[in-house]
């Protein structure tokens, strides 16, 4: 006895066994980013004023990122409905035109935005020093405007050796504009396009700082829910991007070949894993760019 | 003879149209696709992580018994397996014996108990008792046993690592579980709460790849005439248990990738600001919370409990009937609860965190929904007990498991009500009355119906008996040393001794300044070790059994326990395949007992009689004249 | 949308059939342009001060449920899919929700401190 039901439908339930089994895949999904998320809700909360940064993504690059994935939704559900048709070869552009989309997404994550953090430096002053760095903090300036206090000065580290080295006895940075300019009020909410760093140094000495690194998941909750979410949804992406390349290799023509309907089923299976992936990055980009 | 009509009954496995070719070993035994195959592979791996948690346990009462003395005959070699910091000179350090209480625990649960009751026995019975020919996604079935093999491998490897396994409790708690094993002398990746963590996700993994199989397997592939409320209990039980694997465990394993982080990229997702390790601050950013760990590990953590007690029932449901000769009581009580089970299951978890300071109202919304939680249960059980009465019992070994398992269920289930109550709980928490609460229900509970299972189900899967004699020296010395073991943990508890203690309570007045029945708590201890020791001697009769009897067991027909499920029509063991011919179900699945009729069990493939569709009626001495 | 006509028995039946498919692909066309639109949107409303802080999250986190919407009902085809699907799925938006709520709840209900 052949295992029914893998392509044609059952009467009573309408469906045939990858959809259920995808749809319940998707179901355990969304619990594994529901954990995620309720942690980014939770720390989020519990952090005090001042210490959740806002602005440190690259918006523009963010936004176009989303647009691509959302392109290659629809070129994914459109190379489903050309093999539904029977036009292997139109199918054949869709699909490799999400392959690439895919590819794009990874390639501007992992080789532009991800090192962009890592090359960018911020130290935490204690509370009792706030006063002493005010001209690059501007807290009287933040609170009568109601804004909420910075307790961070952020840019580029020229001297990145003093995070190893216990003998060097202070951090020499490149300001950001915040940092530079913390009474202009242009600067009070972020922007779209992110100012470049300034050539206004400031001489920060170890003993006023709390704590300071680079853009790491270590240096606050925010980027390590950051890191964790964006990578495990990276990893998701790159394995959808994996199966789709299989669908697209000559191999899955036999598979076509021998049965059109299979390979379309396969299709949209894995283009249901590919709409939840983009579904989850329809709330992390907002989430984590723009609040 | 068996009854059944529509199946072959030569056991040539060749018998189907020779659709394929003949697979070579490797494809046969080892990277098998085959349902029985893996529930078999299944079976085996859980019953061995099973017997290795018990070692576990058998050292730890040794400290609880005789703390600081030394082990003896083995004492001296354990350091040379486990390494220094184990046992020097066979004398348990602290440590030690607290990676032992952490790994038994998690071993028992998640490489012994879940993938025998749930993966072994589902695999093998599920898609025959549907009338299936295996499960629908074959393929990923064997994937999800081998990532179970690798999540156990790696669980056992972390006993051999610098700092030895685990030892900050199966729940992990943060921060302790975030900084254990790490510093000089540890590797950040190969420690054991690391290779805990990475472990747990492969056996996470397994899970979810199976819950989806049987999920989709239950719902498609039921045979012609099987509706839901034709099923046997088993499936039911196991379909729900499938749904709680599939939603509860995702929340931990993005708990289990956020404790991985804070232990390997430094990040604080569960360490708050200020901490203190070793004398020395430690240098994170902090801003995160401990209590985010336990809510989404307990989130998991209430749907596992009923994760091991459901396929029990199941089991014990199938055997209940089959040996009183009745129909379940209560059939669609007893589905109607399964599913309550499972729903609430989901919205009881802060039961477990009563002592974390939280407010008045949540708390109530707790204790509300866990005392509601009770009410499905008790009708499960109880729909059990009236099941045997007015039957024909005969005392078979998995009737004796069984029929044992219900009054230890009984008194697992009611010793939890306390616990259910913030009030109570806040004395009881983290005390051996926890302890016995919940081993009564897994141990003499569940693990009684998985060896039900095994004796139930060893002649459908290899065509022979396992001993009736062998099997009633296992039951007896292991009924009573259960008891033995578990019962004095209530008295230890409600006198307030604690759990984890690695001395056994010695050095604690609670546990030596008065006497329970004649001994102090800590005096209890060896009593209670010497059940677990003598209940370990117990299983050598059915481990040998077991083994023997695949080869040299009593030869038996498909049908030995004149059974009505699907499951007994075909031959034993069944073709790759199952069915020759697709098997049709005209009837429920406990007609046993049916009136006029010779033999005293009906098969579910057995057609119906026109004559059988006659509507009741009363017997002739109840029409008045 | 399943088990179609075999091409090779029933031609014409067949060309129903895809002509039928042709007709959705305007539609997930028009909705993807509406998702790019909707991340214009959700970008530009981010820049705009509506109060508090919390206004401006629930108003990006409606606009992104409008969007999951859509995705969820048109490219997954949810709006057109058997009722086991939804209930698998109504089981799931349940229990998440429970996660977060219940955790909330528990987060901010501390015993009060006389």
């Amino acid at each position: 006895m052949e295992i029914p039901y893998t392509v044609s439908t059952r009467p009573d339930t309408g469906l045939w066994n990858a959809k259920i089994g995808i749809w319940l895949f998707l179901a355990s999904e969304v619990m594994l980013f529901g954990g995620l998320f309720s942690a980014y809700i939770f720390l989020r909360i519990d952090a005090p004023p001042g210490m959740w940064p806002h602005g440190v993504l690259n918006v523009p690059v963010g936004t176009m990122n989303t647009a691509i994935l959302i392109t290659s939704s629809v070129t994914v559900v459109l190379a489903w409905a050309s093999l539904k048709m029977r036009r292997y070869r139109a199918y054949w552009w869709y699909m490799l035109a999400t392959i690439v989309c895919g590819i794009i997404f990874l390639v501007v994550k992992l080789a532009y935005e991800w090192p962009q953090k890592y090359d960018h430096f911020g130290a935490y002053i204690k509370p009792e020093a706030l006063g002493k760095y005010e001209q690059y903090l501007g807290n009287e300036y933040a609170a009568e405007k109601g804004l909420p206090p910075r307790l961070e000065i952020t840019g580029h580290l020229h001297n990145p050796e003093a995070l190893k080295d216990p003998n060097i006895k202070e951090y020499e940075v490149a300001l950001d504009p915040l940092n530079a300019y913390p009474t202009n009020p242009s600067i009070d909410r972020p922007h779209f396009f992110p100012l470049p760093v300034t050539h206004k140094i400031a001489r920060i000495e170890k003993e006023d700082v709390l704590r300071a690194s680079m853009f790491l998941p270590t240096h606050n909750t925010y980027f390590a829910s950051y890191f964790t979410i964006t990578g495990l949804h990276g990893l998701h992406v790159l394995g959808g991007v994996l199966v789709f390349i299989y669908m697209w290799l000559p191999v899955s023509k036999k598979v076509y070949q021998r049965n059109p309907e299979h390979l379309a089923n396969r299709v949209e299976v894995s283009g249901l894993f590919w709409h939840f992936v983009d579904l989850i990055w329809i709330f992390v980009f907002p989430l984590f760019y723009l609040l | 003879m068996d009854a059944s009509t529509s199946i072959a009954t030569h056991h040539d496995p060749h018998a189907h149209a020779g659709e394929h070719h003949e697979l070579g070993f490797w494809r046969k035994y080892i990277f098998s696709t085959d349902h029985k195959v893996i529930g078999i592979q299944y079976g085996l791996c859980g019953l061995a992580f099973l017997f290795f948690g018990f070692c576990l346990m058998m050292l730890m009462r040794w400290q609880l018994a005789y703390p600081g003395q030394q082990l003896p005959l083995i004492g001296k070699w354990l350091p040379h397996i486990f390494g220094p910091g184990s046992m020097p000179d066979g004398k348990m350090t602290p440590d030690f014996y607290n990676s032992l209480g952490a790994m038994h625990g998690t071993i028992m649960i998640f490489a012994g108990v879940v993938p025998v009751a749930f993966a072994a026995f589902g695999n093998f019975v599920v898609p025959l008792q549907i009338g299936a020919p295996d499960m629908t996604f074959p393929k990923v079935n064997a994937a999800s046993f081998w990532a179970f093999v690798v999540g156990g491998i790696v669980m056992l490897i972390s006993f051999f690592v610098p700092g030895g396994a685990a030892k900050s409790g199966w729940t992990s708690y943060t921060p302790l579980a975030a900084f254990a094993d790490t510093g000089p002398g540890h590797n950040p990746v190969f420690s054991g709460q690391t290779l805990w963590l990475i472990g747990f996700i492969f056996l996470i993994t397994s899970s979810l790849l199976g819950a989806i199989n049987f999920i989709t397997t239950i719902i498609q592939l039921r045979a012609k005439g099987l509706t839901w409320m034709r099923l046997p209990f088993f499936v039911w039980t196991q379909f729900v248990t499938a749904f709680l694997l599939l939603l509860a465990f995702p929340p931990l394993e993005a708990a289990i990738i956020m404790q991985l982080m804070d232990r390997l990229a430094h990040t604080s997702f569960f360490l708050p600001a200020g901490l203190v390790v070793n004398g020395a601050p430690v240098s994170i950013s902090g801003g995160g919370s401990p209590l985010l760990w336990q809510h989404l590990f307990w989130f998991l953590g209430h749907p596992e409990v009923y994760v091991l007690i459901l396929p029990a029932f199941g089991i014990i449901g199938e055997i209940l009937a089959n040996n009183s000769r009745k129909p379940l009581w209560g059939y669609k009580s007893l589905v109607f609860s399964v599913l309550v089970i499972g729903f609430l299951s989901f919205i009881v978890w802060a039961h477990h965190m009563w002592l974390t300071g939280m407010g008045t109202a949540v708390s109530a919304f707790f204790q509300t929904t866990t005392i509601i939680i009770s009410i499905p249960s008790v009708i499960i059980l109880s729909a059990f007990f009236i099941s045997l009465w007015g039957g024909s019992i005969r005392f078979t070994v998995p009737m004796l498991f069984a029929t044992a398992f219900l009054p230890m269920f009984g008194i697992g289930g009611l010793t939890g009500i306390p616990l259910a109550f913030n009030s109570a709980d806040l004395y009881l928490h983290d005390t051996y009355y926890v302890i016995a609460h919940f081993h009564y229900i897994v141990a003499p509970g569940t693990i009684f119906a998985l060896f039900a299972g095994v004796y139930y189900w060893f002649p459908k899967a290899t065509g022979r008996k396992m001993s009736d004699f062998w099997g009633k020296v296992h039951f007896w010395p292991t009924f009573i040393c259960m008891n033995v073991i578990f019962l004095p943990m209530f008295l230890q508890g409600m006198a307030g001794m604690h759990r984890r203690w690695y001395d056994g309570g010695q050095g604690w007045a609670v546990a030596n300044d008065h006497t329970i029945w004649g001994l102090t708590g800590f005096e209890w201890n060896k009593p209670i070790s010497w059940g677990a020791w003598i209940m370990g001697l117990a299983q050598i009769p059915f481990i040998i059994n077991f083994f023997w009897s695949i080869r040299h067991g009593q030869k038996v027909s498909d049908n030995p326990w004149e059974a009505t499920t699907l499951e007994w029509t075909a031959p034993s063991p069944p073709p790759h395949g199952n069915f020759v011919t697709e098997p049709v179900a005209y009837r429920g699945p406990y007609e046993y007992s049916l009136p006029g009729r010779e033999r005293d069990y009906t098969m579910q493939n057995e057609p119906v009689d026109p004559a059988e569709r006659t509507p009741r009626k009363p017997p002739p001495e109840l029409v008045p004249a | 949308m399943n088990n179609p006509p075999d091409i090779s028995q029933d031609p014409k039946e067949y060309e129903e059939y895809a002509h039928g498919i042709q007709k959705h692909v305007r539609g997930y066309l028009m909705v993807g342009a509406l998702l790019l639109t909707l991340t214009a949107l959700t970008v530009a409303l981010s820049y705009v001060d509506f109060g508090t802080h919390k206004a401006n999250i629930g108003i990006a986190v409606l606009v992104a449920t409008l969007k999951a919407a859509a995705v969820a009902a048109v490219f997954m085809h949810l709006a057109a899919e058997k009722r086991l699907i939804y209930r698998i799925l109504i089981f799931t938006a349940l229990f998440v929700l429970g996660l977060f709520w219940l955790t909330l709840l528990a987060w901010f209900d501390y015993p009060v401190v006389h």
